[in-house]
């Protein structure tokens, strides 16, 4: 990755072992990320992603190694959808509020609920506010929880597989929102397993599985040699309107190319 | 009318339908946060665990409230730490920390005998021999309890919803977490020898899981759910009288019977509602 246009250093990690327990997930990795980055992290299911997200958070402590953080960065988190447990009883206004600090009596100041209101109108689902959590669509519930963390005004934004369970109009939106809070000079961190609907988009990407394989932009790491690396299985790589496209493959004797079917 | 008032010119049942009442709507404010946890099991063992305590503090002539709350907080906290591991579920955690602890209790008492109060009070609850002492003690933890989540409410409200998220956020979660542990051992000493070790448990479901069936907020499933269990204790404790069975058999009926009656009203998909509390799944762990 190009260093030229890039902030100031946010987190960088150094010479990172991680695991849990007796079991490696993650060894000898190297990755800062700077002011105003929009970065992708790639890899298959059980690559590290997550924990990578983790360490980047510090909610889990490196086994080796050394994590360096620059005072003050506020960070804001947006978890994979599929962890939460949409049957408790909160509406998007009261999950949005819970960023924000307690202050001694159980309801929100005219600030806080102005605060909220627009962070909400902001991200266009101002009008679900008393809804319930989950009466929301796939893509209204992602924004929610961008909403929560941007009421913290973070510098630097991690997201967990923002746009896993979202339809492909849901996904274009949150593209658009998040080049949009990146250009306000906001720093993103995401990770994906879709190279073709989301990484490939992207500015930066770094593709791991158990180490850092390769980091760059999309053409540096999109690659079928990365990325059968990543992935552990052989993916051809075209070209289309100047973006690389990936198809899925696999060797039944013949060589073909299954994933060629569904490209028209 | 006349039936229904009569034991009200007993002070004892007068002293008995406040600390029942008290006691009915202690277990329904912290019982949301338990039942949302997914840690519905944990008041069913937190109270045999202080069963050991209390065998042990009869045993020592330590103070039932000193010896068997310590003990409680203990059990607590190591199922709470166990918990947030992750690698043993609640309910294995609570099922090993806290048999292990009633069985020490039985051993302790049988060795021994039973210096303290009533053994069959321990198990079933009773009202009888509800002294001055016992009422203040729940009054105090009372407030104490309704402090702690007025003062909390946006932090116990993160940690129970996303402890992970929380504690990126600037939320305290351990220090939130043992605060919740230590309200509950204390809600759960204060009720023990009135609704008794074996029920005490369903005061803290019962109502929290009928509220949740009656709204989607968290903050009227708060005040829904205090409200629910105090009604049931007044009422519990009316019909313990009235039918001589023991306080807490008769409290954790009328919560069930409650419980009944909003499911027949409102219909099967509330109950859905209810019985998904804590339907979240654990995030990938790499």
């Amino acid at each position: 990755m190009s260093d030229i246009w890039r902030g100031e250093e946010l987190i960088r990690l150094a010479a990172v072992h991680f695991g849990y327990d007796r079991s490696p997930v993650l060894a000898g990795v190297d990755l800062t990320v700077h002011e105003r980055d929009l970065t992708g992290v790639v890899g298959p299911s059980g690559s590290g992603k997550t924990s990578l997200l983790r360490l980047l958070l510090g909610t889990v402590r490196p086994q080796r190694g050394t994590i360096t953080r620059r005072p003050g960065v506020a960070v804001g988190y947006v978890p994979q959808l599929e962890t939460v447990n949409w049957n408790f009883p909160i509406t998007v206004a009261e999950c949005v509020l819970m960023a924000r600090k307690q202050r001694g009596v159980p309801w929100p100041s005219r600030a806080e609920q102005a605060d909220v209101a627009a962070v909400l109108d902001r991200l266009g689902i101002g009008h679900l506010a008393r809804r319930h959590i989950r009466e929301l669509s796939g893509g209204q519930q992602q924004r929610m929880f961008i909403a929560r963390a941007l009421l913290r005004r973070p510098k630097l934004l991690l997201m967990d597989e923002p746009t896993s369970g979202v339809d492909v109009a849901s996904r274009h939106d949150m593209l658009h929102l998040l080049a949009d809070l990146n250009a306000e000079g906001m720093s993103i961190l995401l990770t994906t397993h879709d190279l073709n609907g989301v990484a490939s988009h992207l500015p930066n990407l770094v593709a791991v599985h158990g180490r850092i394989i390769a980091t760059g932009t999309p053409h540096e790491v999109i690659r079928p040699s990365v990325l059968e690396a990543t992935f552990g299985a052989p993916m051809q790589v075209l070209e289309h309107l100047g973006m690389p496209v990936v198809l899925d493959r696999y060797d039944d004797g013949d060589r073909v190319p299954v994933g060629t079917r569904s490209v028209m | 009318m006349e039936t229904l008032l009569d034991p009200f010119n007993y002070a004892f049942f007068v002293k008995g339908v406040i600390v029942a009442t008290l006691a009915g709507g202690l277990c329904g404010l912290i019982g949301v946060y338990i039942t949302l946890r997914g840690m519905s099991y944990i008041g069913h063992g937190l109270s045999h665990a202080i069963f050991g305590g209390f065998a042990a503090s009869s045993i020592i002539t330590v103070n039932y409230y000193i010896g068997a709350g310590m003990w409680g907080l203990a059990s607590a906290l190591a199922i709470n730490a166990v918990t947030r591991r992750r690698r043993i579920g609640a309910d294995a955690a609570i099922g090993v920390i806290t048999t292990a602890s009633f069985a020490l209790g039985v051993a302790l008492l049988t060795v021994f005998g039973n210096k303290g109060p009533s053994f069959d009070a321990a198990l079933f609850g009773s009202i009888i021999g509800i002294t001055e002492g016992d009422l203040w003690t729940l009054v105090a933890i009372s407030v104490f309890t309704g402090l702690v989540v007025f003062i909390n409410y946006r932090s116990l409200l993160f940690a129970t919803f996303d402890p992970e998220v929380a504690d990126v956020s600037g939320v305290r979660v351990a220090r939130i977490d043992a605060l919740l542990m230590l309200v509950l051992s204390l809600a759960i000493l204060a009720t023990l020898t009135i609704i008794g070790v074996t029920l005490v448990a369903a005061t803290l479901v019962i109502p929290a899981v009928v509220a949740r069936m009656l709204t989607n907020r968290f903050a009227r499933m708060l005040v829904l759910s205090t409200v629910i269990g105090a009604v049931c204790g007044f009422i519990g404790m009316n019909a313990s009288y009235h039918f001589d069975v023991p306080s807490g058999t008769t409290i954790v009926l009328t919560s069930a019977a409650v419980f009944a009656i909003v499911l027949a009203v409102t219909g099967g998909r509330r109950l859905q509602r209810a019985g998904q509390l804590d339907s979240h799944v654990e995030p990938s762990t790499t």
